[in-house]
């Protein structure tokens, strides 16, 4: 793959590119597609966090958190006309391993909004618009064997959903949300990681091709605790997951693994915060994607904050891209800022390659059709990411539905 | 008995100011169990000829024709003409990320034997052919040519031509960025193929050095795009002695 533009360093923000090659180039090699570098104003959302959808103003797009997101297909998400027509129809079904309890709760329950409040004006309409919420709990040294399943189906029109998954201490879980069929969501999902607990967070966006999913999903990681967040996103016209980590005592841990494949015409966004204002906490995150067809687009921004208080930090993010065809585009923005010295170690990364005309000859050239080369090295490209995901469930189930994107779009 | 026949063959690319025609007219033939040199100065064509042979999309083949045991080479993909048994080591080796040696070269061998070879003997003549071309088995888990040395990279695609056993192999400037140890190694290779009399060699250099491993049968010379002289292993020493001046007075391709 060649690389059109790499980075790698501490505190750098890199916006990449990749453009159409150029005309009558019909050999792509390196050097094809553009790269730009601009500084985001601020990483950090300028607007306090608020459950109340009035104290954000309704977003331009010339905003720093907005500046990516194609507001004129949120199909009113983030200006009001949705909510004021929110009679959409989802079905819901759960898979409960025993001892795992699931309730409906109003908004006025004092287990909702304890890892965070909504950030940004779509995640607001989300808290003042859903009519109960969805609280699923594992209780006290529960380690279960099996995974908790949440499916999601869209059935159309517009949805507000609040859910809360509540992995008391010691628990260990597996929980994967599966999103499928249609319909304009917006959401906040609260992630409660107890002391000494183990969460793997899987949350899927299989949605059908015109679907619009926002989701603001925010953990809070308590002391020795361990979150794996597995973010995976195939469908939908335009999804936007922000995913959003804090600490809540020393010694927490949270691998944030995320892994899309956006087709001609996808917007597919994905923006991480890692909160270090605690010290000796870990993180780490890995998102790869591929792209492929025109105005396939794929956002990624990471910011990761280590405050004054927050020694013995570590903390790596890296992004990669893979691009297929030209007309794709990729934003890809790891952002790092450190307010103590006194870390273990803290980085970023982000590449973004084509597959190139040079690789794929070389592959040809021994017997390998055009296909099968393409397969190969977009299966090689997100293997090592799924082997880390560590649910074999899931891992087969991931490689089958980058297979069948494979079938369906090579 | 496999032959590659290539009649007044020319090839453009095309430049800024539109195509330009690199290649202009090469006739050679190349049997099964034959050796052949093309040594010319840089930038005379010899990897416009390998690369075209091999179906590059960037070359253009304006006239003439190839022929393998006379079907036409010309009208195969790329694949297809690997799989028919055209096998090209590159001067400068491709980076595949993602893809380790191991799963490319199975996927590959899978390709042109149309046949998935057994696992157990698979894994047994890789190891060999590895342990023949002095590389480290650890190479088998790396990407394929991702962070390769140059010669790494040539020892590589050594590997390949043993594993593929191409009925004919072109060999572009294998010997460039090779130390005195790593050329005897490759040479060794390349000669353990060429002894089984079963592949045709195109063996493509600047130098001479490599020619003291491995024994041509001919020696052609290539200067603007054809052969202007051809002759026996001889005719090599002469290159050695008096470089290519003779050849290139009149200009190169320009
Ligand atoms: N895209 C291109 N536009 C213009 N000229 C080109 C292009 N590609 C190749 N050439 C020219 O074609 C000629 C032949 O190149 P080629 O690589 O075949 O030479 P070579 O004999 O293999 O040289 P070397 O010994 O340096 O490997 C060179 O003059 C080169 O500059
Ligand atoms: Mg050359």
């Amino acid at each position: 793959m060649a690389d059109v533009n790499n980075s790698t360093g501490s505190t750098t923000a890199g916006s990449i590119e990749v453009g159409t090659s150029g005309a009558g180039e019909k050999l792509a090699g390196p050097g094809t597609g553009r790269a730009s570098v601009q500084q985001p104003i601020d990483a950090r959302v300028t607007v306090k966090p608020s459950y109340d959808v009035n104290d954000f103003p309704v977003p331009t797009g010339r905003e720093e958190d907005w500046r990516f997101t194609p507001l004129h297909r949120l199909a009113g998400l983030h200006d009001g006309t949705a909510a004021a027509n929110a009679s959409g129809v989802d079905k819901v079904e759960l898979g409960l391993p025993d001892g795992v309890t699931a309730e409906q709760v109003g908004r006025d329950d004092d287990r909702l909004g304890k890892a965070g409040k909504p950030v940004d004006r779509v995640a607001a309409q989300a808290y003042s618009s859903f009519e109960q919420a969805l609280v699923v709990t594992v209780p006290k040294e529960t380690v279960l064997t099996e995974p908790v399943k949440i499916d999601v189906h869209g059935e159309g029109g517009t949805r507000f959903a609040h859910v809360v998954i509540d992995v008391k201490p010691f628990a260990e879980a597996v929980v994967v949300i599966n999103h499928t069929g249609t319909g304009t969501r917006a959401a906040n999902v609260e992630l409660l990681v107890g002391d000494g607990a183990k969460l793997t967070f899987v949350s899927v966006q299989d949605w059908d091709r015109d679907a619009v999913h926002i989701a603001q999903q925010t953990a809070l990681v308590g002391r020795d605790a361990s979150l794996k967040s597995v973010v995976v996103t195939f469908g939908g016209d335009v999804v936007r997951i922000h995913p959003r980590v804090t600490y809540a005592a020393p010694g927490g841990e949270a691998d944030l693994f995320g892994l899309y494949f956006a087709d001609a015409g996808q917007h597919l966004e994905h923006r991480l915060v890692i909160d270090h204002d605690t010290p000796h906490c870990r993180s780490n995150v890995v998102y790869k994607g591929a792209l492929q067809g025109k105005d396939a687009h794929a956002v990624w921004v990471g910011d990761v904050l280590i405050r004054a208080a927050a020694e013995g930090t570590d903390t790596y993010e890296h992004n990669r891209n893979l691009v297929l065809t030209d007309g794709a585009r990729v934003d890809s923005i790891p952002n790092l800022e450190i307010e103590t010295g006194e870390i273990v170690g803290a980085g970023h990364a982000s590449a973004t390659g084509r597959f190139d005309d040079e690789q794929l000859f070389y592959l040809q050239a021994r017997g390998i059709p055009a296909e099968e080369a393409r397969r190969l090295v977009v299966r090689g490209f997100f293997a090592e990411l799924v082997q880390q995901i560590g649910v074999a469930e899931i891992q087969d189930h991931l490689l089958e539905k980058i297979e069948a994107e494979l079938e369906a779009n090579v | 008995m496999a032959t590659l026949e290539i009649r007044d063959l020319h090839v453009s690319v095309e430049a800024e100011n539109g195509p330009r025609e690199i290649l202009r007219g090469v006739d050679l033939t190349v049997k099964q169990g034959e050796t052949h040199a093309i040594m010319g100065p840089n930038g005379s064509g010899k990897s416009t000829l390998a690369y075209s042979l091999a179906g590059h999309p960037k070359y253009t083949v304006t006239s003439g024709s190839v022929l393998l045991d006379g079907e036409n080479v010309l009208d195969m993909t790329v694949d297809e003409r690997a799989r028919a048994g055209v096998f090209l080591a590159m001067q400068y080796p491709v980076e595949v990320p993602g893809v380790s040696v191991s799963n490319f070269l199975r996927t590959a061998a899978t390709a042109v034997r149309g046949e998935a070879p057994k696992l157990r003997l698979w894994v047994k003549e890789v190891k060999e052919a590895m342990a023949a071309l002095h590389m480290d088995p650890a190479f088998a888990e790396r990407n394929v040519n991702e962070g390769f040395s140059g010669g790494e990279k040539k020892r590589h695609e050594i590997l390949q031509l043993e594993l593929l056993k191409p009925k004919i192999a072109i060999l572009d400037e294998t010997d460039s960025g090779l130390d005195v140890d790593a050329l005897r190694q490759v040479s060794e290779g390349i000669n353990r193929v060429a002894s089984s009399g079963e592949v045709g060699t195109l063996l493509v250099t600047h130098y001479t050095r490599i020619l003291k491993y491995i024994k041509p049968d001919y020696v052609h010379v290539f200067s603007a795009g054809r052969i202007v002289e051809s002759g026996g292993a001889e005719l090599a020493d002469k290159l050695e002695n008096e470089g290519y001046a003779s050849y290139v007075k009149g200009g190169a391709s320009e």
